[in-house]
């Protein structure tokens, strides 16, 4: 299943792991922000309207 | 109807709500399949063997590294030109994942570019431009970060999203006025003879809708949380002057 990458094995497989990792940071981080912003906004409505 | 309504945070909202799970989905579809066609099923090239597969992640890394800053000039003017708040917590939001985009384009393309030109980095106008363009991300960010005023904020990066765009539009076009370098011209064209060969230019086409949907994502994703946080200080404001 795996293709033969040959001598540059290295460079393609690190070239995909650097972009995934980066990939998967910005969404994590963006999704990590919008749920404390979500938390942080209920919290706020929530003690304005109790 | 009139595409200023969407200027209207409450209607933004609602738009956004809507678009945004297919956007992600759609994304998350168009990157699998294309990143999967193209790491698996398409052939070495018989110049640069395997490398040729850094090409589904650095071209459209690339694209959108400098689309995005030109996403953000627009969404810039309007803030200058008609004062949408939208408008302007858009291009707040966009602009990390700029940084991601370029930092992956840099990446990739020091990698492929130590075995194909046997150095890691060269001061040629493309990778120089587009190096310097990463860094006006940067400091797009922390300027935003450093005014404490949100308005202000806004006029001032505003200004420096309009001096960048000279870079995005170098980091595109700079093979084009300089005829030296060591970077390849574009990858794609619409003059098909300059094109790459089908057999990559299909799962390169799907990885860049991928993208470009994970983009949309990620932005309205980004700007929701930044219209969130404004409405969140209000109201704490708001709370102690009560």
């Amino acid at each position: 299943m795996m293709p033969d990458l040959g001598k540059y094995a290295d460079a393609v497989l690190g070239a995909y792991a650097a972009s995934i990792v980066l990939l998967i940071a910005i969404v994590a981080l963006s999704i990590w922000q919008a749920r404390r912003t979500k938390a942080a906004l209920d919290d706020v409505e929530k003690r304005r309207n109790g | 109807m009139s595409l200023w309504e969407y200027a209207n945070p409450v209607k933004f909202m609602a738009l956004s709500g809507r678009i945004l799970p297919w956007a992600a989905w759609l994304s998350g579809i168009c990157l699998v399949v294309g990143l999967i066609w193209g790491f698996f099923f398409t052939p070495d090239d018989f110049r640069q063997g395997s490398t040729v597969k850094i090409i589904y992640l650095h071209v459209p890394s690339a694209l959108m590294a400098i689309n995005i800053w030109m996403m953000m000039l627009v969404t810039s003017l309007v803030w200058i030109i008609r004062r949408h708040h939208v408008s302007a917590l858009a291009a707040k939001a966009a602009a990390p994942i700029g940084v991601a985009m370029t930092l992956i384009a840099l990446i990739t393309g020091a990698i492929w570019g130590q075995p194909m030109w046997g150095t890691w980095w060269a001061w040629d106008p493309r990778l120089t431009s587009f190096l310097i363009l990463f860094l006006f991300y940067l400091g797009y960010i922390a300027l935003w970060a450093a005014i404490e005023d949100n308005d202000t904020a806004a006029d001032l990066t505003s200004i420096l999203c309009l001096v960048g765009s000279v870079f995005a539009v170098l980091s595109r076009y700079a093979v084009n006025f300089w005829n030296q370098g060591l970077h390849q011209g574009a990858s794609l064209s619409l003059d098909k003879e300059k094109n790459v060969a089908d057999v990559f230019y299909f799962p390169l086409l799907v990885c860049i809708a991928g993208f470009v949907l994970l983009f949309i994502a990620l932005v309205l994703l980004r700007t929701r949380t930044e219209i969130r946080a404004r409405r969140a200080s209000a109201l704490l404001a708001r709370e102690r002057m009560a």
